[in-house]
């Protein structure tokens, strides 16, 4: 790792003061639990002048009931919402993502709002400056060639964050704060499938809270595949959310992390509903099959990936039928 | 930039101009030659450079100086008392829970962050907490035990 490159440390006492100050300079960065974001500035993969530590900021750090769901402030810490308990009893993926992201020292620091702006991730991407110099760089900074593809023209850096797809499933709302207003959006829609620019936010927005509904009976879970289990991103993630109707399906929602550059949750799931249990597995796997495109960003191969995807869906629905 | 920053370490109140951009472990290393604080993977994925800040684990390569003003930073400098290791310190030692030694500051500061907070945990409760603190000396066997036999009662029982 190299020094951290010199800024200045700003720290703003409301989210206008914050969108301000990013505002102010187009190399100025929000900070929030800095596990991801201090490393990857001593990697030298991101320029900086101006970071705006957002640890001050009331609002962020609201948790708790709203409407008849619940309000979760960008700000909540990974370790909080782990064991929340209305996290837990209604929304189970989600209280299950929190508690596997990386170790429990990450954990205490590591914010909503900065798992869900996960940089992503790639072994071409997320190597040290020599490294990358030495492979003549990549799409995703400084280089016109994206090592894993070569003819793309676009990037195909994975997204890794374990949240998001928890929060996909229970139908997530992201609320943002930027220079001209407030807007909000369903999470799924905050993405791109793009591994560089893989936000739909300006540079001056922040996302500042997420809702989500009431669970209505949803029973969901949260599994990952990762090489060290107690600390690394995910090869990939799965998030469940099922109503069941008897021994049919009611409803049934699937979405991975760590396959693609977005969170994706996969479209065309209505067509199970009203079947068995095992008739609805035989058709998830054909669907998530046509819709999976991970490529070779990992050591670990796509393929293996791939397979891995398929063998926890459809596990977490059976274990989700059985609960 | 430099700033301001008013701290206590170890019980000591601290006031010191720190760069914006200095590392609370290069703070506790360099500037007050705290250097039983390791440097280990430098990326927060080994767990050697853990302190503890208000009592609770942190990764001293992952924090910034200036974003711990205002709190209590604890390292493994604090444990012992005039010269007597502290009882942590002392299961480590018997129990053989330090090889090479180097991951031990680490180790020992987030099994002290567990014990403050649970006095008597199990086996899954100590791996569960030093899931972030990598050894490749041990296997973790003696540290798991190092952290049981500190917690033990006289009796010597030990949950499981």
């Amino acid at each position: 790792m190299e020094p951290l490159p010199d800024f200045q440390l700003l720290k703003p006492r409301s989210v206008a003061e914050a969108v301000t100050a990013r505002a102010a300079s187009a190399h100025a960065r929000f900070l929030a639990g800095g596990t991801d974001l201090l490393a990857n500035l001593r990697s030298g993969l991101i320029e900086v002048d101006t970071l705006i530590d957002l640890g001050a900021i009331p609002e962020l750090h609201r948790l708790g009931a709203h409407a008849d769901g619940i309000r979760i402030g960008a700000g909540v810490t990974l370790e909080e919402l782990a064991a929340h308990p209305q996290v837990a009893r209604d929304y189970p993926a989600l209280a299950q993502a929190a508690a596997g992201v990386a170790g429990p020292t990450h954990r205490a620091v590591a914010t909503v709002g900065g798992n869900l702006c996960l940089d992503t991730r790639c072994r071409f991407y997320n190597q040290s400056e020599w490294w990358r110099a030495g492979n003549q760089h990549c799409l995703k900074l400084a280089g016109d060639t994206c090592r894993v593809a070569l003819k793309a023209d676009r990037c195909y850096a994975a997204f890794s964050g374990d949240l998001a797809p928890a929060l996909m499933v229970h139908g997530a709302i992201a609320e943002i704060a930027g220079a001209q207003g407030r807007r909000e959006l369903p999470l799924g829609e905050l993405y791109t499938d793009e591994g560089r620019a893989y936000l739909n936010l300006a540079p001056h927005e922040l996302l500042v809270a997420l809702r989500l509904p009431a669970a209505g009976g949803l029973r969901s879970g949260y599994e990952k595949i990762r090489i060290r289990a107690a600390i690394d991103f995910p090869l990939t993630g799965v998030a469940v959310a099922l109503r069941r109707d008897g021994e049919r399906v009611g409803e049934l929602c699937v979405a991975a992390t760590g396959t693609e550059s977005r969170p994706l949750r996969f479209a065309g799931l209505e067509v199970l509903q009203g079947m068995t249990r095992d008739a609805a597995l035989v058709t998830l796997d054909k669907l998530i099959r046509k819709q999976l495109g991970m490529m070779e960003t990992h050591l670990v191969s796509a393929g293996y990936r791939r397979r891995a995807t398929l063998v926890v869906a459809k596990r977490l629905v059976q274990r989700l039928f059985a609960a | 930039m430099k700033s301001l920053v008013r701290l206590r370490v170890n019980g000591i109140a601290r006031e010191d101009a720190v760069p914006d951009n200095l590392l609370l472990l290069d703070y506790l290393r360099e500037t007050l030659y705290l250097t039983g604080t390791k440097q280990g993977c430098d990326g927060g994925e080994c767990g050697a450079c853990t302190v503890l800040v208000d009592g609770k684990p942190r990764l001293s390569c992952l924090t910034l100086t200036a974003a711990v003003a205002g709190r209590e930073v604890e390292t493994i400098e604090s444990l012992a008392r005039n010269g007597r290791l502290s009882r942590l310190q002392q299961a480590f030692h018997e129990k053989l829970g330090a090889q090479c030694g180097y991951c031990t500051p680490g180790m020992i500061m987030a099994a002290e962050g567990l014990l403050r907070k649970n006095a008597s945990p199990s086996v899954a409760e100590i791996r569960a907490a030093l899931a972030g603190n990598l050894c490749r000396c041990t296997g973790y066997v003696k540290i798991v035990e190092s952290v049981q036999a500190a917690c033990a009662p006289p009796n010597g029982v030990t949950r499981t």
